[in-house]
């Protein structure tokens, strides 16, 4: 299989393009934020998803899905990126719809998703930066399992109706081992959430899970056994998070390429001094070896191959370093009017710093690259 | 299609299991396990060296996508990119590595007559001839185009007069690709592509020392020498679409340096060894480990790079510039491992001469690598390139 998009996905590329171009470009965005949308989303846009198809592309074909990959989730995610799109899409269709592939829950939340109804958020994160350790408690009780501890950037678990959960059935915090993956509707009890508005204008929540009762029957997986489940949720995250950045990093240097040839200063086009355009020609370097690593990581995602986690690492921490390169490069070479409002790019500096922090930052998964090696 | 590929990449593996000799899966570990071929290789020391070139050459697989009719072996990009991964799967060298095969070969099969393609290409496929590449002068190095080393037409003949320089090898070469001028009216409207035996009268090398203590470049002058017309590659005064296409080949083979070697991964091998694990397994310089760590990242990221920019090439999809991004990312790359390499090695990979350094090779490689960024054109030049022809940002 060469590493370049085939015929199909280039079409759904195109399609992803124009639709997202058009109904939710940055000013989109912007008028969430203006009008302090509580959502943080426009449902709307996400229901326009569904009828697109975008939301079932992970969804296998007898689940009523369209059967495809994450080569093609990326498709849409890199267009996201592009325009800053507010979505849940990341979350829910594609972590969320990932973990619960293969589990006896796709049949109660897939037709939602599927429908645009449903979104679903991801409550793994317990301190401000990512680790792999789990400590928030999931004891047995009754029938079920009682939930204790706090979770943080909960992307839209204000909102969301289901909420993943990584929690501890067993071992101590850094096991791999004794962990358990549930499925938490919005209305149980005991679960409150605090919304905080990130730098981005998105929203994540802070969960607190206060003796939340749950039924057996939301364990994802096997209990104690919710590694492998977690494992493939964050895969599928971090590949996508890879490629919705790889689009923010595209989307930002486009702004400043196009800038360095619109804004003259001592008589000429800034983009004829050599000292910018060899700025400007090292980003476009260091973008398209992101964007290499992340076809290369959902490539192997798809067929199953067991280098794959490597790469999808290789992938998070490489969109990481370049697009918030690209991002950084954007202001500076925007120059005053980069600092300003009113102007696209920093919205681009804000979205990267986010996907950035995501699910691991660079030097998370170039130490996770390294303890793989053995160093 | 996907049946035809499978059974192909079982009788491959079978073949190579029966085929490869066993040291010729070690890892290499220096230039003398780097087969260049040639009139003048010597392979009393490593018989197998020559046999497995020999069994790889009689399948065409020295050069496993040129035309069979040229000594090549005639396979798809599909095939080429499976062959490559079963070589890689049991740690194959290499068979053949030379200038023909990368540079010249290339531009022959785009540009060369009939009678210049069976003339040349088999015999770079077998290993027969060494060529080297004659495009740097003293006062032509980046502004490549300047070159001023003369042809003058005296009807069945150009008779070349002037001096390269920076041409790798040419001590040992047999064979030069060379660009020469003749027209002086126009920069590079008058510059021709021709071919010449290196033992022609009138041309003399002279080794240039460099500070790795090698001498891989030479000085190459030229006094009164005799080339035939026929050996005229493409039209007169054309040559610069020549030489542009075959540099872009140049780019993308010293790209590929920045990919490592085979087998193994001599610079976090290395670093263990000198520096030692904690109790954690990790490395005992945590510093270090981080920019190791981060090097990785980007290493392994521009192998996927690799693999996408040859796949576009072959699916005719890679925009004509690409190889300067190649070019440029994979010798700052290069040049960043042979600094980790040394800050692993500390005082060990100083020694210069012992056996115990395998007399300085760390030390001696490091110093090589400064000059990737340099040769086939500068990081800054591919830079400018990047800009000007991809990024379409405007001229001056």
């Amino acid at each position: 299989m060469p590493l370049y998009l085939n015929e199909e996905q280039t079409m759904l590329a195109d399609t992803a393009k124009d639709f997202i171009g058009e109904s939710a470009p940055v000013s989109h965005l912007r008028g969430l934020r203006d009008s302090k949308n509580s959502d943080g989303f426009s449902r709307d846009l996400w229901k326009q998803f569904a009828e697109m198809g975008f939301t079932g592309i992970l969804i296998a074909e007898e689940d009523g899905g369209l059967g495809l990959g994450h080569v093609e989730a990326g498709v849409v995610l890199e267009e996201i990126g592009r325009n800053l799109t507010p979505s849940p899409f990341l979350t829910t269709a594609v972590a969320a719809v990932a973990a619960l592939n293969g589990s006896a829950q796709r049949e109660r939340w897939f037709p939602g998703i599927l429908s645009g109804e449903t979104v679903a958020a991801l409550a793994i994160d317990e301190k401000a930066k990512h680790t792999a350790g789990i400590a928030m408690q999931a004891e047995r009780s009754g029938n079920g399992f009682r939930l204790n501890g706090a979770k943080q950037f909960v992307t839209h678990g204000h909102i969301a109706d289901l909420i993943l959960v990584a929690a501890r059935t067993g071992g101590s915090a850094n096991d791999r081992e004794g962990i358990t993956l549930f499925a938490v509707p919005k209305d149980a009890s005991g679960m409150t959430a605090e919304a905080e508005r990130l730098a981005d204008s998105s929203i994540a929540a802070r969960l607190r899970f206060d003796g939340v009762e749950v039924d057996a029957d939301a364990v994802i997986g096997e209990v104690d056994q919710g590694d492998k489940v977690l494992d493939t949720l964050l895969a599928a995250g971090r590949a996508g998070a890879s490629a919705e950045m790889l689009g923010v990093g595209a989307g930002a240097m486009t702004l400043t390429v196009d800038y360095l040839k619109e804004r003259k200063q001592f008589g000429s086009r800034i983009g004829s001094f050599q000292a910018l355009q060899h700025r400007a020609a090292h980003l476009y370097s260091e973008m398209e070896v992101a964007h290499a690593a992340v076809l290369k990581a959902q490539q192997l995602l798809d067929s199953g191959a067991a280098e794959a986690s490597r790469a999808v690492s290789v992938a998070k921490a490489m969109t990481g370093l370049a697009t918030t390169l690209s991002v950084q490069e954007g202001i500076q070479m925007h120059g005053g009017i980069g600092m300003t409002d009113e102007y696209d790019i920093g919205f681009y500096m804000k979205r990267a710093r986010v996907l950035a922090e995501m699910f691991g930052d660079a030097n998370y998964h170039a130490n996770l690259l390294a303890e793989m090696t053995g160093y | 299609m996907t049946d035809d590929l499978e059974s192909f990449r079982l009788e491959t593996r079978e073949w190579l299991k029966a085929n490869v000799p066993q040291s010729m899966r070690e890892p290499v570990r220096g230039d003398k396990d780097i087969n260049w071929g040639g009139r003048r290789a010597d392979y009393a020391n490593n018989p197998e060296q020559k046999l497995y070139m020999d069994r790889m050459a009689e399948r065409g697989w020295t050069v496993p996508d040129w035309p069979v009719e040229y000594g090549g072996g005639g396979l798809s990009a599909a095939h080429t990119k499976i062959l490559k991964e079963e070589m890689r799967r049991i740690n194959a060298r290499i068979p053949l590595s030379s200038f023909g095969i990368s540079m010249l070969g290339p531009a022959l099969l785009k540009y060369g007559n009939e009678a210049q393609k069976r003339e040349h290409l088999p015999k770079i496929a077998r290993g027969e001839i060494r060529w080297c590449q004659g495009y740097s002068e003293p006062n032509a190095g980046s502004d490549l185009a300047g070159l001023a080393t003369s042809a003058e037409d005296k009807g069945d003949h150009f008779l070349v007069n002037g001096q390269k320089v920076w041409t790798s090898y040419a001590d040992k070469a047999d064979w030069i690709f060379c660009l020469v001028r003749t027209d002086k009216s126009t920069k590079q409207g008058g510059i021709s592509f021709v071919l010449f035996d290196m033992e022609s009268e009138g041309v003399s090398t002279k080794p240039i020392l460099l500070i790795s203590g090698y001498s891989p470049f030479c000085e190459t002058f030229f006094d009164n020498v005799k080339v035939p017309k026929e050996n005229l590659v493409g039209e007169l005064n054309k040559g610069w679409d020549v030489a542009k296409y075959l540099l872009g080949h140049e780019r993308e083979m010293i790209s590929g340096m920045g990919l490592g070697t085979t087998g193994g991964n001599p610079l976090i091998d290395g670093a263990i060894a000198t520096i030692g694990l904690d109790d954690q397994g990790r490395l005992a310089d945590p510093v270090l480990r981080a920019q190791i760590a981060l090097y990785e990242v980007r290493s392994q990221a521009f192998s996927a790079m690799s693999e996408r920019f040859i796949d576009e090439l072959k699916g005719g999809r890679a925009h004509p510039a690409q190889p300067s991004m190649m070019k440029y990312y994979g010798t700052e790359l290069n040049k960043t491992r042979h600094e980790l390499i040394m800050a692993s090695g500390g005082s060990d990979a100083l020694e210069w001469e012992s056996e115990r350094s395998d007399k300085g090779s760390k030390a001696r490689t490091w110093l090589r690598t400064k000059a990737n960024s340099i040769e086939g054109g500068t990081s800054e030049i591919q830079l400018n390139i990047i800009a000007k022809r991809i990024l379409e940002l405007p001229s001056s």
